[in-house]
């Protein structure tokens, strides 16, 4: 790390520099915005791409300011990005849905005006993910997790309609509560030992080093924190309006990408490296989960609006996600890990696709919809597809990472969370069978006679993203298997014991700056 | 001790402004009220009474002046957080006006118009 | 502001041409001086919005440079931004991001670190354009048709 500065940086300066460049060139090539998202994402794509095809831990300090010697010790002074398994799973899966939503928005938001405004946004948010994602320190994963979810705030509001600043002030009250709560965090951990950066901290609270009624206070605030940016059941009230409100594009990257990175990542990497997770910890995971998977499903019941179904279900898929998260084993881990990128996938394919179908047919009622196949089957065959895998059915990767969840519960011995899961699962085929039946086949209504398949921008990155899923299900055991079961080692050894943590320390401390 | 006790109590007073209130402008007070709860107590944290500005001079010992100044992270940390809330506000403020242009009014029940 | 919107009195108009000048330099010297003293790109930042705040009070939002500020402001943010990013990006001639690859100075003056001095001035920009744009926003919130969203005002 001495000669070379590492490229980590570039993760967030890449799309900050281009978001930038899209408000500089707001008045002398509005047109350049929307292609320069795709060009930023594009670049990410390939970073995202190389980083994967390396191994260990990789470590960048801003400025080369590594650790220091202090005392009988050393810690690290200065702001670490961290790229281990679990960054680089996640950062793989930004850059490619990110992509799908720019190559998407090409054509989406053509009408509309106030482009520069939304690519800079959008590429604040992305920004903002992959900051989150690589962040080595407690105080930058909150700036970063807060850059991003102010420009989310802000493309909720995109649409100037009365309910979407309604839904966007909702979020905004809601999501500073929890991110004030973060801080309220980090500074019990900070006064308790003077360090923010998570290696420091991890070998700190490892030892012994807080008291305990600390470490369970700063441990309540964060869950309450990161439940919230992920929309966990007593804590998901904004998500149901905020996600519908947004563009269709943005509501892919919220529901696809922002309530991992923010919820799921940041609670994986808080919990499981530095705070660390024991009985009653799981216990909390599981009943969160267990409420989320089962009151997701059944509000979305409820529901004629398609958008808001794909919201509701979000929670629901989440509570599977924490169900898998409170087992205690490697399995459990990886199979949680595998559904929030599986669910990042599909999930993002269904709301883009649910974007098309109300440019196709005017509406987003389930009730008014029909026979789009006949007109339009290229984004018909993307929201079967994508209706397939959310509903679990193989062999799309819903079916497979469903499967490794219950697979995990039945052999961590909880057969009753096991059967609460296998019919939630049953709950979301009948969803999402009723759904395409509705949406895509039946009679087509006669106000839909003249509608006509959408441009290959819209369809082609739907029809990609339901190729991965496929693709995610069908070469699970070839390529997948290797990243994710990397991202789950890197925060929990595959035997007994916690050496994760260890081997975390190590990397970030072995870089020593001359 | 007193004075991490009475950031808590302005904790209480925002969350309880945030919660009861229904004018959305006092909301919004209500949070920022939170937000600098927060802020204060991190500033605390970082004083320590009687010692001096974390100035260090060429040739000054690092344990002494460790020993002798405040922790000056948490007043970086505060810096920080104060932008974040500032842009947080503004944006809030800019959804209050446009909700207020398009309803007359800034009693969230009377516009209560999604289902949540 | 009066209900038209264009301005204050000729006398408040005068005191502040005279002052504006004042408070813009203050502005910079804050900013520039911002690794000695306290201060820095973001409180002259503030320095120099408030002036402008200023300037569009005493001679109302409809008069024609405030027209063109704010034409302008979006970009001269992104500006500022981009020149932080870029200063920051040169680091990486030298190994690192966000290196200090200017020649040091020694002692407490300007030339002591230069690299800071850049950084600060560049935040300047974009922290004194951003405000000024949030403040025209929310004054100006009914008579711009299509009113942009500020919100991550920051650095």
């Amino acid at each position: 790390m001495t000669g070379m500065g590492s490229y980590l940086p570039l993760f967030v300066v890449l799309p900050l520099a281009a978001g930038f460049l899209c408000l500089l060139l707001k008045g002398v090539a509005p047109r350049a915005a929307p292609w320069l998202s795709v060009v930023s994402m594009l670049g990410l794509l390939a970073l995202a791409g190389s980083a994967v095809g390396g191994g260990g831990t990789e470590v960048a300090f801003a400025g080369g300011w590594g650790p220091r010697a202090f005392g009988d010790g050393a810690f690290v002074a200065g702001i670490a990005l961290v790229l281990d398994g679990l960054s680089r799973l996640f950062l793989l899966l930004v850059a490619l849905v990110g992509t799908a939503a720019a190559i998407y928005a090409l054509r989406y938001l053509a009408p509309e005006p106030g482009r520069p405004l939304y690519h800079l946004l959008f590429n604040l948010l992305v920004a903002g993910m992959n900051g989150a994602l690589l962040a080595g320190d407690l105080f930058n994963l909150y700036v970063f997790v807060e850059v991003a979810s102010l420009a989310s705030y802000g493309l909720v509001a995109y649409r100037p309609g009365g309910t979407e600043v309604e839904a966007a002030f909702k979020y905004l009250v809601l999501g500073t509560v929890a991110s004030t709560g973060i801080l309220l965090g980090i500074a019990t951990l900070y006064a308790a030992t003077g360090m923010l950066n998570m290696a420091d901290l991890a070998a700190a609270i490892a030892a012994g080093a807080v008291p305990r009624p600390a470490l369970a206070f700063a441990a309540g605030l964060f869950v309450l924190g990161f439940a919230t940016k992920t929309a966990a059941m007593p804590f998901h009230a904004w998500l149901p309006d905020a996600h519908p409100s947004a563009p269709a594009p943005i509501s892919a990257m919220l529901s696809g990408l922002l309530i991992k990175t923010l919820g799921i990542y940041a609670l994986v990497r808080v919990f499981f490296l530095v705070v660390g997770v024991d009985e009653r910890m799981r216990l909390l995971l599981t009943l969160l989960g267990c409420l989320s998977m089962w009151g997701g499903v059944l509000l979305a019941q409820a529901q004629d609006d398609l958008k808001r179904i794909l919201a509701f279900h979000s929670v629901s898929q989440m509570g599977y996600v924490l169900v898998a998260l409170g087992i205690d084993s490697w399995l459990g881990v990886a199979a949680a890990l595998f559904h929030a990128v599986n669910h990042g996938l599909f999930k993002s394919a269904l709301f883009l696709s649910a974007g098309s179908l109300e440019r196709l047919s005017g509406t987003r009622r389930l009730s008014e919809m029909g026979g789009i196949f006949q007109r339009a089957p290229a984004t018909a065959v993307g929201l079967v597809g994508s209706c397939l895998s959310i509903a679990g059915v193989p062999p799309f990767n819903g079916f497979w990472s469903k499967l490794l969840i219950l697979i995990a519960l039945v052999s961590a011995g909880q057969y009753l969370v096991a059967l609460l899961a296998a019919g939630a699962a049953l709950m979301t085929l009948v969803t999402f069978v009723k759904v395409q039946r509705k949406a895509v086949f039946g009679p087509l209504p006669a106000r839909l006679a003249a509608a006509r398949e959408l441009p290959a921008t819209m369809y082609l990155p739907v029809l990609a993203l339901v190729v991965l899923c496929l693709l995610s299900g069908l070469l699970w055991p070839v390529g997948v298997d290797g990243v994710v079961g990397a991202a789950a080692s890197a925060v929990r050894a595959p035997g007994e014991g916690g050496s994760a943590v260890e081997q975390y320390v190590e990397a970030v401390h072995g870089s020593r700056t001359p | 001790m007193t004075l991490y006790a009475l950031t808590f109590a302005l904790l209480g007073v925002g969350l309880y402004g945030l919660l009861a209130k229904r004018n959305m402008l006092k909301k919004v007070v209500g949070l920022v009220i939170v937000e600098y709860a927060v802020n204060l107590l991190l500033v605390a944290i970082g004083y320590r009474t009687g010692r001096g500005a974390p100035i260090l001079l060429p040739g000054d010992d690092p344990a002494l002046f460790a020993a002798g100044s405040v922790d000056p992270l948490p007043q970086a940390l505060v810096l920080t957080s104060i932008v974040i809330g500032l842009g947080a506000t503004m944006l809030l403020l800019a959804m209050v006006l446009r909700l207020h242009q398009r309803y007359g009014t800034l009693d969230v029940d009377r516009m209560d118009r999604l289902r949540g | 502001m009066r209900e038209d919107g264009d301005g204050l009195s000729v006398i408040v108009q005068v005191v502040t041409r005279w002052i504006l000048v004042l408070i813009v330099v203050y502005g910079l010297a804050v900013a520039s001086f911002g690794h000695l003293t306290p201060g820095g790109g973001f409180a002259g930042g503030v320095v120099i919005a408030c002036g402008f705040v200023l300037a569009t009070l005493a001679f109302g939002g409809r008069s024609g440079p405030a027209r063109a500020f704010h034409r302008r402001v979006a970009q001269l943010e992104a500006a500022g931004a981009l020149a932080f990013l870029g200063v920051a990006a040169l680091g990486w001639t030298l190994g690192h991001f966000m290196q200090a690859w200017m020649p040091r100075g020694s002692g407490l003056t300007l030339a002591s670190a230069p690299f800071l001095v850049l950084l600060n001035l560049a935040i300047l920009l974009k922290v004194g354009a951003g405000l000024f744009a949030g403040f025209m926003v929310l004054v100006l919130f009914d008579r711009l048709t299509d009113a942009p969203r500020e919100g991550e005002g920051g650095a």
